[in-house]
């Protein structure tokens, strides 16, 4: 299968005057089009620093990283990043507030403007192209962000604790909502976060990195035997108790 | 519409009638003390040669008017001032800008400009007319100085402490410092700019009275000066109250701004 992205030994450390500190070290995996990993660890064992190297704003001190078979700096790759919080502008509109990455890009045509309305209307946004963020409730407003990662048309997509944010059932919904755009929209996706039930829901494949220095300490693929794979509907299927168990044990296992 | 309850309308009353008291008791403090100088300049309880009073103020305004003569003056005083006020802005935004691109060139500049900002801008004037001249660009870059500093290191410390999420964003979709100075930091920094020109534009009228003071042949400055050298305290005092409206208009013209860029937001 087509590969995304591809890491190889990757190490990175932080430096400050009064030491280094070892975030990563030795992370090899790889992920296939079209597929949803997510990626979980004890609190501060550098999943976001795995991201921020992964979309390049940090450079990892050892290690190659590919993007659709190509080194990182030669890659014209697009990756979405859709961060903790949705960091929606107030002085702009919803509308604009989507076109921001196409304006940075350079890419702000007729077109893709046509596309950004599409996707708000697609996804409930519609009648809220001209409000401003703070009439919006915290789920739509991750909605919003999440459009103005995919109306860039990303070939990867990182989410970064996403839903931390919000409030416990909005987050159910969201999760659920975000997960199917992702999934219908067929992006490659990687969701760090520190709650297992979610990444259970989400992903395809689960892998549960150590503490700091974080490695890679397992990986879980996730099989659901269901009519409507929708986050959801997984958190009620029988195989979720058991994979969350496994994934806690995982993660128990060297404290 | 829905009836109003009984408590709410005693509430609604209770705040228009706080609102009366407050707008009638500051008429009244104002009339009250036009009135009782008037009265007492005029039974001589004060000596109206050295205290003045409101009648021979407005005498002597309805005179320099009738010359035209106070209106050059109100004119040259606003127009230092304007010109200071606006050439500071325009400058303390660049060199912010220029200090957040280079945080290393703001490392070196923090202290020179702290001492800068915390010395009496008043000292400098002296030099000023030395170096320029006595003209109406001494006062102009006297009016600068006085405020020009302390707007730097403001606006740097707003552009400082806009939220990193928001940075993060912008590098995330790909965007550069420029991209993040002018869609993140300006645009969140606008609140901010427009309470910086709230003080900077006392501040440049302090400085340019001062300039006058020493170095003009016109302007409010000059006339209080020129008013206290040969003892006519109706110019002064005229001169004064007319500051105090002057400085008045000038902020609620900001004010006037600020809301209409609120609207906005």
């Amino acid at each position: 299968m087509e590969q995304v992205l591809e890491l190889r030994h990757i190490y990175y450390s932080y430096h400050t005057p009064e030491g280094e500190t070892p975030a990563l070290a030795d992370i090899s995996f790889s992920l296939s089009k079209g597929e949803f990993i997510a990626i979980v660890g004890p609190s501060g064992c550098g999943k976001s620093t795995l991201l921020s190297v992964i979309c390049g704003l940090l450079s990892p001190e050892k290690g190659l990283i590919r993007i659709n078979g190509k080194y990182m700096r030669e890659s014209t790759t697009n990756i979405g990043y859709m961060l903790q919080h949705d960091e929606l502008f107030e002085w702009r509109t919803i509308f604009n507030n989507v076109i921001l990455g196409l304006e940075v890009q350079h890419m702000l045509t007729a077109k893709t403007k046509e596309k950004a309305g599409e996707l708000l209307d697609l996804y409930g946004l519609g009648n809220f192209k001209n409000s401003r963020p703070s009439e919006l409730s915290g789920g739509m407003r991750q909605r919003a962000a999440l459009i103005r990662t995919l109306v860039l048309d990303p070939d990867l997509l990182l989410l970064d604790e996403p839903f931390s944010a919000l409030d416990y059932q909005t987050r159910l919904q969201v999760g659920d909502d975000i997960g199917q755009i992702i999934r219908k929209e067929g992006n490659s996706a990687i969701l760090v976060t520190h709650d297992l039930s979610e990444a259970i829901s989400l992903a395809d494949r689960v892998i549960v990195l150590s503490g700091r220095p974080s490695t890679i300490q397992q990986t879980i693929p996730l099989i659901f035997d269901l009519d409507r794979d929708t986050p959801l509907a997984r958190r009620n299927a029988p195989e979720f108790k058991t994979y969350f168990n496994l994934i806690w044990e995982e993660l128990n296992a060297n404290v | 519409m829905y009836e109003i309850s009984r408590t709410h309308a005693d509430y609604l009353r209770t705040i228009r009638r706080h609102k009366h008291i407050v707008h009638i008791s500051r008429i009244l403090i104002l009339l009250s003390f036009l009135f009782i100088w008037e009265f007492t300049a005029n039974v001589g309880i004060i000596d109206s040669f050295i205290f003045s009073s409101p009648s021979k103020i407005v005498q002597c305004f309805a005179g320099m008017a009738a010359d035209q003569s106070i209106f050059l003056h109100i004119g040259v005083t606003i127009y230092e001032t304007l010109l200071s006020f606006l050439l500071v802005i325009a400058i303390s935004i660049l060199m912010a800008v220029l200090l957040w691109f280079s945080p290393k060139l703001s490392e070196i500049a923090d202290p020179y400009l702290v001492v800068l900002n915390s010395l009496p801008k008043s000292a400098l004037a002296p030099l000023l007319i030395v170096w320029l001249g006595a003209n109406k660009t001494t006062i102009i870059v006297a009016g600068m100085s006085v405020a020009i500093f302390g707007s730097i290191l403001n606006l740097y410390t707003s552009f400082h402490t806009v939220d990193a999420g928001k940075l993060m964003l912008v590098y995330t979709l790909g965007g550069s410092r420029f991209h993040a100075l002018y869609k993140v930091v300006l645009p969140c920094s606008l609140p901010a700019i427009i309470s910086n020109m709230k003080v900077n534009i006392g501040l440049c009228l302090v400085g340019v009275i001062i300039g006058e003071f020493l170095a003009a042949k016109e302007g409010l400055g000059y006339l209080i000066i020129y008013a206290s050298q040969v003892f006519k305290m109706d110019w002064l005092l005229m001169s004064i109250l007319l500051l105090c409206i002057l400085a008045t208009i000038l902020y609620s013209l900001i004010n006037l701004l600020e809301r209409r860029c609120r609207r906005r937001y």
